[in-house]
């Protein structure tokens, strides 16, 4: 280690506030994106020799269509926390309750994004957990300047990692209607009562009695049980154990994560059964 | 660009990673503190256009054509907004450094908030309240008392224990000394000398002090509050100075490692750099980066910068630069060669043949390691009786092993110094630190510099803990200040506090107890292994003391300890609250818990059967010297009798219902000597000035403790004034002669006396003065806070400086004759006190004294914890349900921050017994190096705990207190382990009890052998 810590961004020579696409040409493996940048600023970058503001881009944070509803990854969690319930989203407790997840504190979800606490790909990255949960799709500018979408639970592929290349920008997360309509269970548990996630779990029962286990926190990406309807205790124990992606951090051992996953799961189900 | 601080345009233009916490400091708004700078924290909380963030990571650029408010912006000291003053009045801070971003966050709130609050502030983090505090700052009640001048006692007969002092334990009163309520036996011992356990009297001489103002017993407020909740309180970097430079430490990435090279030529040649600092630039003088009164306690094991890094982290080299950029820049640039060596993490292994000895280079004898060629710092084996005598007598036995894990003292300030040489050439050293005089003395050895030429001193020091009894930032500083003789800066990330700042020392201890069957004990048998790490720094002290108080709290005609510190590659291990005795008294409570349930007898009763008795010899290994006894102020018995009633009382808190959840109560005691063994030192002195006001002068340091308070509440009760009369200067080399420093518990008891002695030869000085002036009998004079009065006859205190200074020797051209020969006046007055004395005289300046004050003699204190807590069977969750802590500290000089002590332990327990844990990877790197990953106590973390006081009251300490600072926390982790136990029915021998190990206790073996990848923290 050179030193240990960070302060200042001291690598970072230059800030480019992004109002068009063309601007993202200033991206590079030295040049980062972000957005809110309370994960960015929080972290040593000294590979970093520039950055490429987001916000400035003034895409509308959140835009409720017929088809479901479109976060602009620009969002904040502070935004996303208090949209307004529209008619038939059983699923709309599920924003507060994923912004109630994330470590940081109100005056975090002030300044921090649902892109960037996607991006970021931590495991406990709740909004990770939210909209792979209600099946996001995730929409990105690839720097040749194409666009591509794809399920939020595809786009995180790892801890820190996702399917983003230099150059890459997340634009935005739409979720279908249909997910809004779900009637959706969260859970999640950490090694002290407001703590880092050691696991989040969410259940997705649609309207038309498909069911749906995310698990996120214990995993190092998003992990999806589907059912065509509400599995039995039973077979959704059988099949969280079943898992074999769980990892040991500082927030958690695997085998707690593992079994606990169980107890939350269960928890999950019977909430939706009744 | 331009933007509003606190409704000011400033106009400034950031650099483009600066964040605008930085930006704001470098515009001297120092009332925006650093804590952590990954947003986790709120230290550094302001408000942009109303909205609150963490400055930290907020980027500067942002705050364009915006208003930023900080603490600063919210009231004055003399108009202080709603919550600054709801904060002063609640006593709603410690050391304060968290109380600029918490009363920033607070004054967001509204009103659905308050339901909401451990969610609200979970991003503000406070080290010393353990919150309760904070809560009644936000509830609007009031803890401390407003003013103890005269009208105020009138009126108010009870300050202390208004209804609006409640607790949020519901229990009124329960928490305070009040006299007649649960304060048991008679009322409190009076603020006369003589103490209610007839204990002898303090001073030879009788206080001339009679105005009716009591100062001591009460609730007083911090001095430094209104500073402090409105951001005005400056704290160790808080001060600008031009031409600053800025020193960045290069970090070793290898756990044992022999620097072959290091080619600083890049780094040198980068413009702005200053100086570059190698192995080859330093004195080869080894010390201990530990500071205690005897230097020769630590061993000599240590060099500024090493050509051999024996720790992940280790300094290598440092710059000192123009700014922080260009001398990480240059850290970058410099190129280090390293030979690799091998590395051992396992303090079970260090002695092992083929580990390789870590100091294998130092001589035995003076560096003092026990045995250089085996990684042995020091060793402890004794025998008292026969353990296997004791074992053969026994009808039980019972034996386990615990582990404790390494935790950081994690002080909201991180370690900093800033250094200059003065207009006398002189090396001025203003630094975080506990011990601002060992830390001069140490220097001037190292750098062989004579002590004259060195000041050093600390302002308020924003937590300290132990961790600041270490010289970690001002040996740097002062090489690289002498060097390029400009002012130089070095401040320490948190992330240096999580992985290279000395830590708690891990212990393993293994306790064998045997007993009849009716409870008695027939043998105590303890065996430590301690990792001191890399360095010995505290080693031996944490060790020699972990084998202390941990065992001669108990009677047992057997007892045997075989101790061992040792070296190993891991970060080093140093200092904190409780220094050794958490780790040791973990496993012995955990043992008598065991016992208790092998024997069916009751936990509180098995220890009142083995507890040490008032009239009882110490006994670790042998019967403990002279220096130490209970010097009349015994409490244990009451400790057990106040915390199991309260247990058995209940507070109505249910466990929440499920078959899943088990419900258990635990307890577990502990003892502590009131100051650290072989010598602890305290000047002071008071001055009436010409103005008629007093100035306090004090060696030791103020990091939250409440000392300053404590010790203006004892000047004040001695001359009749109010604590808030006071001017106060303290913790610097030049204010007083000497303090051995602000540790071990020590600043109420030690430095609290030389107050007292001063104060008092002051107030005698001052009736006799007045003696002088009028022929009316130096007996007569009753002090008050603006003169003295004998009957109708009132002296005005300026009068009585005024005579002062007229006869002093420096005014001898000016000399009163008259006065002049009154040797009432002009007579050095000497009063005598035990182990101590003060010195009166007429100055310059008025009329002064000095006092003095040896704690070579020490008392005990004791602390009883329970809890009752459910534990969720299903995932390992412990609810605390009840927590109590009966605590014998003697008479309690100042109730609320009594209290905050205690609750401060109580947390910091909590947070060793259930979150925190610095985690190493199998290569020796602290992978929890952020807030993120090791999970500092929130207040989500901490219930309300229930805290009751003794009816004692000690001879030796200052109107019969004891120090209360360190022991709170030592029996909280045995309490709550034992309540799980009984919870759950197995017994945890590992800490922290986190979920996942408490889970894993119930779990069939094959549920827990998972193939897991194990993931860098974050």
């Amino acid at each position: 280690m050179v030193f240990t810590g960070t302060v200042d961004l001291n690598t970072v020579a230059s800030v480019t506030l992004a109002h068009n696409r063309s601007d993202l040409a200033a991206l590079s493996p030295t040049v980062a994106p972000f957005a809110g940048g309370s994960a960015l600023y929080g972290e040593p970058q000294h590979h970093l020799t520039g950055l490429v503001d987001l916000m400035t881009f003034g895409w509308p944070s959140l835009t409720v269509t017929d088809d479901g509803l479109e976060i602009a990854a620009t969002c904040t969690l502070v935004e996303l926390s208090k949209l307004q319930n529209q008619p038939g989203w059983q699923a709309h407790h599920a924003f507060y309750e994923c912004c109630t997840y994330l470590l940081g504190s109100f005056k975090v979800w002030n300044v921090a994004t649902v892109g960037g606490n996607i991006c970021a790909s931590l495991p406990a990255g709740p909004m990770t957990s939210l909209t792979s949960a209600l099946e996001g799709v995730a929409l990105i500018w690839r720097a040749d300047g194409s666009d591509e979408r794809m399920p939020v639970a595809d786009f995180v592929t790892g801890n820190k990692s996702n399917a983003l290349h230099p150059g890459d920008v997340l634009r935005s997360i739409t979720i279908p209607q249909g997910s809004l309509e779900s009637r959706v269970a969260t859970r999640k548990i950490a090694l002290s009562p407001l703590g880092r996630s050691g696991l989040v779990l969410l259940g997705r029962l649609a309207p038309d009695g498909a069911f749906v286990l995310t698990v996120t926190a214990g995993t190092v990406r998003p992990v999806q049980l589907r059912y065509p309807e509400l599995p039995t205790d039973e077979a959704l124990h059988d099949d969280v154990l079943a898992i074999d992606e769980w990892f040991t951090d500082p927030h958690g051992a695997a085998d707690w994560r593992r079994t606990v996953s169980t107890v939350l799961a269960a928890e999950i189900r019977n909430e939706l059964a009744s | 660009m331009t933007f509003t601080v606190n409704g000011s345009p400033l106009e400034a233009t950031p650099r483009a990673g600066q964040v605008l916490r930085t930006f704001l400091r470098d515009h001297e708004h120092f009332e925006v503190k650093k804590g952590c700078d990954t947003g986790d924290c709120g230290a550094c909380s302001v408000l942009v256009d109303e909205t609150p963030v963490h400055s930290c990571v907020f980027p500067a650029y942002r705050a364009e054509g915006r208003e930023v408010t900080t603490v600063a912006g919210l009231g004055t000291p003399e108009n202080l907004s709603p919550v600054q003053q709801h904060f002063v009045d609640a006593a709603g801070f410690q050391c304060g450094f968290c109380t600029a971003g918490m009363v920033v966050t607070a004054s967001t709130l509204v009103g659905h908030d308050v339901d909401d609050l451990p969610r609200m502030l979970k991003g503000n983090l406070c080290r010393c309240t353990g919150y309760r505090s904070v809560r009644d700052a936000l509830a609007g009640t009031t803890n401390v008392v407003a003013t103890s001048l005269p009208d105020d006692v009138s009126s108010d007969a009870n300050p202390d224990n208004g209804p609006d002092s409640r607790s949020d334990t519901g229990q009124r009163g329960s928490t305070e000394n009040a006299p007649g309520t649960d304060r048991r036996g008679g009322g409190a011992p009076g603020h006369s000398h003589t103490h209610a356990h007839g204990g002898t009297a303090v001073l030879e001489r009788p206080l001339p002090t009679s105005t009716g103002i009591r100062s001591v017993g009460r609730s007083q407020k911090a001095p430094a509050g209104a500073r402090i909740v409105s951001g005005r309180e400056p704290y160790t970097l808080d001060i600008a100075v031009p031409g600053l430079l800025h020193l960045v430490v290069l970090r070793s990435p290898h756990a044992h490692a022999r620097i072959v090279s290091i080619d600083t030529a890049a780094a040198e040649a980068l413009p702005g750099v200053a100086a570059v600092f190698t192995h080859t630039d330093v004195p080869k003088t080894l010390f201990s980066t530990a500071r205690h009164e005897n230097r020769t306690d630590d061993p000599d094991d240590t060099l500024i910068l090493d050509d051999v890094v024996r720790f992940t982290g280790q300094r290598v080299a440092f710059v000192v630069a123009e700014s922080m950029a260009i001398a990480e820049e240059a850290c970058r640039l410099l190129d280090v060669q390293y030979d690799v060596l091998p590395a051992n993490f396992d303090p079970a292994k260090a002695q092992a043949p083929g580990i390789l000895p870590l100091h294998a280079d130092k001589n035995a004898t003076t560096s003092r390691i026990a045995n250089p060629a085996t990684n042995l710092v020091a060793e402890m084996r004794g025998e008292y009786g026969s353990i296997a005598d004791g074992l053969a007598a026994a009808d039980v036995t019972v034996t386990g092993t615990w582990q404790t894990q390494r935790i950081s003292a994690n002080a909201l300030e991180t370690h900093g110094t800033i250094g200059w040489i003065d207009d006398d050439g002189r090396l001025i050293l203003r630094t975080s630190s506990q011990v601002p005089f060992l830390v001069r003395k140490e220097l001037s050895r190292v750098l062989d510099l004579d002590p004259e030429r060195i000041r050093v001193y600390s302002a308020r020091v924003g937590g300290g803990f132990g961790g600041k009894q270490e010289i970690q930032t001002e040996d740097v500083v002062a090489l690289a200040v002498l060097k390029t003789g400009r002012p130089v800066q070095y401040e320490m990330t948190r992330t240096d506090e999580l992985t290279v700042v000395p830590c708690r020392h891990p212990m393993t201890t293994t306790v064998t107890l045997g007993a009849t069957s009716d409870g008695r004990l027939t043998a105590l048998d303890l065996t430590v292994l301690s990792d001191t790490g890399a360095y010995g720094n505290h080693g031996p002290g944490t060790m020699f003391h972990a084998c202390g108080e941990s065992i001669s709290i108990y009677n047992s005609p057997n007892k045997r300890v075989n101790a061992e510190c040792v070296y190993t590659n891991n970060m080093p291990s140093g200092a904190f609250r409780g220094y050794g005795l958490g780790q040791v008294i973990f496993a012995v409570e955990s043992a008598m818990d065991d016992l208790a349930l092998r024997l069916g007898i009751d936990p509180f009763e098995l220890r009142r059967i083995n507890a040490v008795r008032a009239d009882d010899p110490l006994v670790v290994t042998h019967v403990e010297g002279s220096d130490l006894s209970f010097a009349g102020s015994y409490g244990l018995d009451q400790c057990f009798d106040l915390a199991q009633s309260a247990l058995v009382r209940g507070n109505g808190v249910l466990a929440p219902t499920g078959p899943e959840w088990k419900v258990g109560e635990g307890v577990a005691a502990a003892m502590i000597a009131t100051i650290p063994p072989r010598g602890h030192f305290a000047d002071a002195s008071v001055t009436l000035g010409l103005d008629g006001s007093y100035t306090l002068n004090v060696g030791t340091a103020e990091f939250g403790n409440g000392t300053t308070t404590v010790h203006s509440q004892i000047a004040a009760e001695a001359l009749g004034t109010s604590p808030e009369l006071l001017r106060i200067h303290q913790s610097d080399t030049d204010v007083v002669p000497y303090d051995t420093g602000a540790f071990g518990s020590a600043g109420t008891v030690v430095a609290g006396r030389a107050v007292y002695a001063a104060a008092t030869a002051l107030a005698l000085k001052l009736a006799e003065a007045a003696a002088a002036l009028t022929g009316v009998a130096a007996g007569e004079w009753m002090l008050e806070p603006t003169g003295l009065r004998a009957g109708t006859l009132f002296v005005a205190l300026t009068e009585v400086a005024a005579a002062g200074a007229s006869v002093a020797p420096a005014h001898a051209a000016l000399a009163n004759t008259e006065l002049a020969a009154d040797p009432e006046l002009t007579d050095v007055t000497v009063i005598e006190t035990v182990e101590g004395a003060a010195f009166a005289r007429p100055v310059a300046d008025g009329i002064t004294a000095e006092g003095t004050h040896a704690g070579d003699h020490r008392s005990i204190a004791f602390n009883v914890q329970a809890f009752r807590v459910a534990v969720n069977t299903d995932t390992g969750e412990v609810r605390i349900l009840q927590s109590i802590q009966a605590a014998d500290a003697g008479f309690v000089m100042n109730p609320e921050q009594c209290r905050g002590q205690i609750e401060g332990g109580v947390a910091q327990g909590i947070g060793t017994s259930m979150y925190e844990e610095i985690i190493v990877s199998d290569t020796g790197e602290v992978t929890t190096s952020v807030l993120r990953s090791y999970h500092l106590p929130q207040m989500a973390d901490v219930p309300p705990t229930e805290i009751f006081f003794t009816d004692t009251a000690d001879d030796l300490g200052p109107y019969g207190a004891k120090s209360m600072s360190e022991s709170p926390f030592n029996p909280v982790a045995a309490a709550l382990a034992n309540a799980i136990r009984r919870a759950i029915g197995v017994r945890p021998y590992e800490l922290p009890l986190s979920r996942d190990r408490i889970w894993r206790l119930l779990q069939p073996a094959e549920t827990t052998h998972v193939p897991a990848r194990i993931e860098p923290a974050d």
